[in-house]
């Protein structure tokens, strides 16, 4: 099964790679800037962020002085929840945004997942690319602890990817759920300790927060960037199970409905 | 390759009460199914033979897209299975996915993609499909800056850049200008002498005959018939005819055509029919066939005069032939409410191969601008074939007889 999946991807790598290319053009094929606008959003964020609580709320991180480890803290959150609210949002309506191409042209519909993925990876590297940048220039190079950020990634877009296809499945028989689930993200965004370390919690809302499993993951990237500090793998082994247990029922969802998805679009 | 293979195909669409209902049956296990299924194709059954053509008629809303849609895998079939081998390609929605902002090249590389291709197998095709399109320069502009018509040729030679096994065609290909839609359907010949299975869905008689082997009729989702095309066709108007016209109006809706009535209504015309020597409704006229357009009348209200009118107008509504009953010096007088007239008008068909449509007038006098009661265009659509005369040119027959005397030279008489 995974076989053949993997072949008939294959076949249309010509497809899929291209889409991926134009939908980057086509982004910014109008405007003067370009890519610019990729950095400039997130940018724009963590400035005001910084500014906020940095700098007016007078937040500190415990144990640490200056001003610039939060700014270095709340990209390493921001930025990395950014990859993992791009990929469900636009898993969530690939299939309905692409609908007049699924009723009318036939190719394998797996592609459309594998498209978002590598659209949203492609912007994460520029952002993270230039982060590292930042970091590599302001003395705050992690050292070797960064190798430990491919297998955190490659978990992070597990569980994106799985729960983005439930999502998108979903979202075509049952357009609440992308309603729903866009002020989900909202909730489940200020319950990651994004903006704000888990530590400044009492210490049952810091246990509450462990059965996010975005805590630890999202937690893991900060020790990374901040501190240079490896993950604890085992911390991570929740979010590496969920992953995988998405990942299955939205390959499981999507076999059983991808035909009745077109008739329903 | 080629080979087609339907068995016991049917395409259901589920129907829920109500929005809720779906999700009560995807989240309680075991629970009775709560939706209805809607058929709108039931136990197709064919086989095509490699390199054979097959026509698809049938009413709008009888199951011919559905059945395209689930041969070229857009839709998946409820029940049954197809089998095909060899690539298929389809023509239903040309320049389907065209992006605007991208140049006509880009574009086709993408078509191109989505087909299968990789890069540089289009590009090798890059230049045959130049050709064939012949949009000049504007290959190289963004397709926002096209014409509908150089969309669709652009999507044509990208679609039919490489011969298919298998060309799935719909009517859809009427589109663009007269000399493009003759280059395309000349390659769609092309490729059926190279070997290409064909199946063709159109509501147009000469073009199913002159292509197909076999023709399918398709019936409220059912597989009808499936036989010659002449005898499938001539079924098919049977059904049509059958039904008092009904059908033949959604038939005009479905060119794009809107039949306008208008009138005060004194007098309506019930029906208008095309006869064969027999007296057989037909929609189909051989060339040189001698036909009766027949109309019924009916007459509301009292009314002093009553003056028939017809015209034949061909695909483009220009004037082929116009008549009333005025100028033939037959207009009817002093009618009661309640009367019915039926008027026979018998003639060679001495038009040429094509669509053509009758507007129909009921006035005072000659002209309907005096008092109108009733003026129906498009009152009925019919075909003019040519099977029977020599193929000849233009819009009308004359039958030319044609005598031939061959003088020969004599060399003795102008020897010195």
């Amino acid at each position: 099964m995974l076989l053949s999946l993997y072949r008939s991807l294959h076949d249309y790598r010509g497809f899929i790679l291209g889409s991926v290319k134009r939908e980057f053009q086509a982004r910014y094929r109008n405007s003067l800037f370009g890519a610019l606008w990729t950095v400039l959003n997130p940018l724009s964020m963590i400035i005001v962020y910084t500014v906020i609580f940095s700098h007016i709320m007078r937040a500190r991180l415990p144990g640490v002085d200056d001003g610039m480890a939060y700014s270095v803290y709340l990209c390493a959150g921001l930025l990395t929840w950014g990859l993992f609210s791009e990929i469900t949002l636009r898993s969530q309506n690939m299939f309905l945004e692409n609908a007049n191409l699924l009723k009318k042209i036939s190719f394998p519909r797996l592609c459309l997942p594998v498209i978002v993925l590598l659209n949203a990876g492609i912007n994460f590297a520029i952002i993270i690319g230039l982060f590292l940048g930042f970091l590599l220039i302001s003395g705050r190079w992690p050292g070797m602890a960064l190798l430990a950020l491919v297998p955190l990634l490659a978990l992070q877009v597990l569980f994106c990817a799985g729960l983005g296809m439930i999502l998108g499945v979903l979202n075509v028989f049952f357009r609440d759920v992308g309603q729903l689930f866009a002020i989900c993200l909202q909730f489940w965004f200020w319950l990651t300790p994004i903006v704000y370390p888990l530590s400044i919690l009492p210490e049952w809302v810091q246990r509450l927060l462990q059965l996010n499993p975005l805590t630890n993951l999202i937690g893991s990237y900060q020790n990374l960037f901040l501190y240079g500090q490896w993950p604890v793998w085992s911390s991570l082994l929740p979010i590496f199970v969920i992953g995988l247990l998405l990942c299955a029922i939205g390959l499981r969802l999507f076999r059983r409905r991808v035909g009745e998805m077109v008739d329903e679009l | 390759m080629g080979h087609i293979r339907v068995t016991g195909l049917g395409k259901a669409y589920k129907q829920y009460p109500t929005r809720w209902s779906r999700l009560a049956e995807w989240l309680i296990p075991f629970s009775p199914m709560r939706h209805r299924q809607h058929w709108v194709l039931q136990d197709v059954n064919f086989e095509i033979a490699p390199g054979e053509a097959v026509g698809i008629v049938g009413v709008n809303g009888a199951g011919k897209s559905t059945l395209l849609k689930m041969i070229t895998g857009t839709t998946q079939p409820t029940c049954g299975q197809i089998q095909l081998e060899g690539r298929v390609a389809a023509l239903l929605e040309l320049g389907m996915g065209f992006h605007p902002d991208f140049t006509g090249r880009q574009n086709a590389v993408m078509a191109g993609q989505l087909l299968g291709m990789q890069v540089e197998d289009i590009e090798a095709l890059m230049p045959d499909i130049e050709r064939f399109a012949e949009i000049g320069e504007a290959i190289d502009h963004p397709v926002r800056t096209y014409s509908s018509g150089m969309q669709m040729r652009l999507a044509f030679s990208v679609a039919t850049a490489r011969r298919p096994d298998i060309l799935i065609v719909d009517e859809a290909l009427s589109v663009g200008d007269a000399y493009f839609q003759h280059k395309s359907f000349d390659r769609i010949r092309s490729f059926r002498k190279a070997g290409t299975t064909l199946l063709i869905v159109s509501h147009d008689r000469s073009a199913i005959q002159s292509i197909c082997d076999s023709a399918i009729l398709l019936e409220g989702g059912h597989m009808v018939m499936h036989d010659k095309p002449e005898a499938v066709m001539d079924y098919y108007n049977a059904l049509l005819a059958e039904r008092e016209g009904q059908t033949v109006r959604q038939e005009l809706l479905d060119g794009g055509q809107v039949r306008t009535v208008s009138g005060t209504g004194e007098a309506g015309i019930l029906s208008v029919r095309l006869l064969d020597e027999r007296g057989r409704s037909i929609d189909a006229a051989e060339v040189g066939q001698p036909v009766t357009l027949e109309v019924e009348v009916e007459i509301r209200q009292d009314i002093e005069r009553l003056v028939l009118g017809f015209m034949i107008k061909d695909r483009l509504g220009q004037a082929m032939y116009g008549i009333n009953t005025h100028r033939q010096n037959q207009a009817l007088e002093d009618l009661r409410a309640g009367e019915r007239i039926t008027y026979r008008f018998a003639f060679v068909m001495g038009l040429g191969k094509g669509n053509y449509s009758v507007a129909l007038s009921l006035s005072r006098l000659d002209s309907h601008l005096d008092r109108n009661f009733e003026w129906r265009d498009y009152g009925l659509v019919f075909h003019v074939i040519n099977n029977r005369q020599e193929d000849f040119v233009g819009c009308s027959w004359l039958g030319a007889s044609t005598s031939i005397t061959r003088h020969a030279h004599s060399l003795a008489e102008r020897a010195p």
